[in-house]
């Protein structure tokens, strides 16, 4: 049996600081997520994780800060605070989902699917002409589109309604539909914003499979924001810890569930519960 | 209105409320119609004065109030008395003499309209269809208008290809579908940034005015012929497009909507200013007609060495044959435009387009360059917008700025809104209501408008996604299900 490569770092984030007015919603946060790892942001609301996703995604320009993309050699590093939003997703292959669903809900499942390949479609329909006139390039192309999309919708099983309305979808497909088309741009990173809010028990147990798989099937970092302890402290190898916009613990997930100040933060923030309750969900997750 | 008063029924009503109700509607009226209705500027001696109607403002109130009442006291599940009463108005109003003729028109149509409204209330036993039940039925109808255009779509054209040749075709009859024929061609024109991409386009005349004045003045300036001119007029048209895009498409939703309607406005201003090439407000004359393709003209008598369509063909010469020509001409661009837009719905820039309607930040995260993408659809309507008047140009022979007006762009607007956005079917039905039903009913042309406006408020009130609103996919990985089988399962899983 070969020894599996040591992970490389995908993803460095350097003294990422994000202002709106005077408020400071993410302060001098760093760190780095490696390739082939699911790497988690947690934190209570308000911790800036998604201006985090946000500033990494394009969506804002960070105030401070460096974000660097390794490719792969011979390719050079990119760095995201430079690039237009849609060039981060096309260039340097960050794909992501939002915490509130972002479907095109009027289009159907496989609509959504094979518009999420729009740049390869793109270029293989020669920005349309070849489409047109419906030659064999664009045809073979878009059946492979198909195929691909099929791949996925298989693996998050939707393959059934896959002509459905996607707005019609029920709440946790709907779910499972995003995470799938996110993996149709073929991404280097997969950046998800809190994949299992709004899941019952056994659809996240399936999330955190469907997230395993990808990293160790398809072999690409996942950076996960995520409040359901279940689903982050079983599946990732690394966590980082935000509260008020600062990084306040970094580690492994055995690391951070001791860290005194990890334990006061989630502590703090659900004063109305019993503390010892909030601390076991913390510790009781593995 | 003694007969509305409330009966004894288990069901109790709130008269208060419902008076509050239509007294709220009445001050809006009065509010409204004051300035509106009840001063009016009239010129006297070639000065303005401001003379009162005020009795017309008092009626006015007194119509709506009583309107209101009607509207609410059939809501509240008392449709009888409301149908009685509001028959005995517009009865009485029909008969009666009312100062003014608008007057009397309102209180026949209002009267008319809340019977009508009463009568459905009284039928369907519950006062009103939920919203959504309503919804319901009318997505049933356009699933089943989807099905039916599958077969109802080839019988259009064939029977479109033969009109020029039925009996009852006389010159007017083919001027009337060429008139609507222009509509439907600027509707599916517009319908690809309105209807698939989602950009509110306010000001899709300019490039219609762009397509007539490159002919125009192509013609009148390089004896240029109409056949080379078409494609000119198309790229011209295009190019502006992709100038005004350029700046314009970074903008959002209103903003982009209040820029589009400038930029309509400047075309037309430009055009009447500009006197020494566009000939200002006297506009261009003696535009050439279109030749039978660079081969024949349509002449009685042509000049030595030109052929002419009738001696071509060996028949006799008649003016409708070029009529008919024009007809055919604007059918095959109109037909044009609608296969094209079938085919690039499927292809992986239309879906894009459609994409943007949808969600326009998950776009970006796709990796799609936004501002490409807008472009391209703005640019490929101004084309078709461009070819459309190159036609108008040419099939009138005369165009000035008065033609492209923004009541042009809000006209084709409002079709593509009314059919439904984005559906190819729905841009027809829509011409056929918004530009047909007035051409067949001139004498009331002067309440065009008025119905025009009544009719767009219907339509945002009950069926705000447009008249024949179902979209197909554009690929499949299953069978294909007929729109009614897709409709009906969607309402299982509601
Ligand atoms: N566009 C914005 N403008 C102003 N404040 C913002 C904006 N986006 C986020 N914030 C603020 O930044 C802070 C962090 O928000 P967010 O990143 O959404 O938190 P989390 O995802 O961790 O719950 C919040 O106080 C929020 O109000
Ligand atoms: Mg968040």
């Amino acid at each position: 049996m070969t020894v599996p490569p040591k992970p490389t770092p995908l993803l460095e984030v350097e003294h990422l600081t994000m202002r709106f007015g005077g408020l400071i919603a993410v302060s001098e946060v760093s760190f780095t997520a490696m390739d082939r790892e699911i790497t988690a942001i947690i934190g209570p609301n308000g911790a800036g994780k998604t201006t985090v996703f946000n500033c990494l995604t394009g969506f804002y320009t960070p105030t401070v800060g460096r974000l660097t993309m390794h490719r792969k050699p011979p390719k050079t590093p990119l760095y995201l605070e430079r690039l237009e939003a849609y060039r981060i997703a096309h260039k340097a292959r960050v794909a992501r989902t939002f915490q509130n669903i972002r479907l095109f809900s009027g289009m159907s499942v496989l609509e959504n699917m094979i518009v999420a390949q729009h740049n390869k479609l793109m270029r293989a329909s020669g920005f349309s002409l070849a489409g047109l006139f419906g030659l064999p390039v664009y045809r073979r192309a878009e059946r492979a589109a198909v195929d691909l999309a099929r791949y996925w919708l298989d693996r998050v099983n939707l393959i059934d309604v896959a002509d459905w309305q996607a707005g019609n979808l029920p709440y946790g497909a709907q779910r499972r539909l995003e995470i799938a088309r996110a993996m149709c741009t073929e991404p280097a990173l997969l950046c998800l914003d809190e994949p299992a809010a709004g899941l019952n028990p056994r659809e996240s147990a399936e999330l955190s499979d469907l997230l395993t798989f990808i990293r160790d099937e398809h072999k690409i970092g996942v950076l996960l924001i995520e409040h359901d302890m279940s689903v982050v402290m079983t599946i990732s190898d690394h966590v980082v810890v935000l509260e008020y916009g600062r990084k306040i613990s970094d580690g492994t997930p055995a690391e951070v569930r001791v860290d005194p100040a990890v334990i006061r933060a989630y502590l703090g923030e659900e004063e109305e519960e019993t503390p010892p309750e909030a601390v076991q969900r913390l510790a009781g997750g593995a | 209105m003694t007969a509305v008063a409330p009966g004894v029924r288990a069901h109790t009503l709130d008269i208060a409320a419902v008076l509050k109700e239509s007294a709220l509607a009445a001050l809006v009226a009065l509010l409204l119609a004051f300035p509106l209705v009840g001063l009016r500027t009239v010129d006297v001696l070639s000065r303005l004065t401001i003379e009162p109607h005020f009795a017309e403002v008092a009626v006015a109130v007194v119509l709506v109030f009583l309107g209101r009442l009607g509207m609410a006291l059939t809501r509240e599940g008392r449709p009888l008395p409301v149908l009685v009463a509001s028959l005995v108005v517009a009865a009485s109003a029909w008969f009666l003499p009312l100062p003014t003729m608008p007057l009397k028109l309102i209180a026949v149509a209002g009267g008319a309209i809340i019977a009508l409204r009463a009568a459905l209330a009284l039928r369907s036993h519950h006062s009103t269809l939920s919203l959504a039940e309503r919804e319901r039925r009318m997505d049933r109808v356009g699933a089943r208008f989807q099905d039916a255009s599958r077969l109802i779509g080839p019988i259009a054209v064939i029977f479109a290809v033969a009109l020029p040749f039925l009996p009852f075709a006389d010159r007017a009859v083919v001027d009337i579908g060429i008139l609507l024929l222009t509509y439907i061609m600027l509707g599916w024109g517009l319908n690809i940034v309105v209807g698939l991409a989602g950009l509110l386009d306010l000001g899709y005349v300019a490039f219609y005015a762009v397509g007539a004045y490159s002919y125009a003045l192509l013609a009148q300036y390089f004896g240029f012929s109409f056949w080379l001119c078409l494609p000119l007029a198309g790229l011209l048209a295009s190019l502006s497009g992709l100038l005004l895009g350029f700046p314009v498409l970074r903008l959002r939703g209103d903003y982009f909507a209040i820029v589009t309607l400038g930029f309509g406005e400047m075309i037309r201003i430009i055009l009447i200013n500009w006197y020494d090439f566009t000939g200002g407000p006297n506009g261009i004359s003696g535009i050439p007609r279109p030749s039978f393709f660079g081969i024949a003209d349509f002449v009685r008598n042509p000049e030595p060495g030109v052929l002419s369509f009738h001696e071509l063909f060996g028949v006799e010469y008649s003016s409708i044959q070029r009529i008919i020509f024009l007809y055919y001409l604007i059918l095959v661009l109109a037909l044009f435009v609608n296969f094209f837009t079938l085919r690039i719905r499927k292809l992986p820039i239309g879906r894009a387009w459609e994409a943007l309607r949808e969600d326009d930040v998950a776009c970006t995260a796709l990796g799609i360059n936004r501002t490409n993408i807008k472009l391209a659809a703005f640019s490929i309507a101004a084309m078709f917008g461009g070819f459309a008047g190159s036609f108008f140009a040419t099939r009138q022979g005369f165009i000035s700025p008065e033609s492209f007006s923004f009541i042009e762009s809000a006209i084709i607007l409002a079709i593509v809104v009314l059919g439904g956005m984005g559906s190819q079917a729905g841009v027809v039905v829509a011409t056929l209501l918004v530009i047909g039903l007035p051409e067949m009913f001139r004498e009331l042309s002067q309440y065009r408008m008025l119905a025009f406006g009544i009719g767009m408020v219907l339509i945002m009130l009950w069926r705000p996604r447009g008249l024949l609103a179902h979209r197909d996919p554009t690929i499949l990985l299953h069978k294909r299900k007929s729109a009614m089988q897709q409709q009906q399962e969607s309402e299982d899983r509601a």
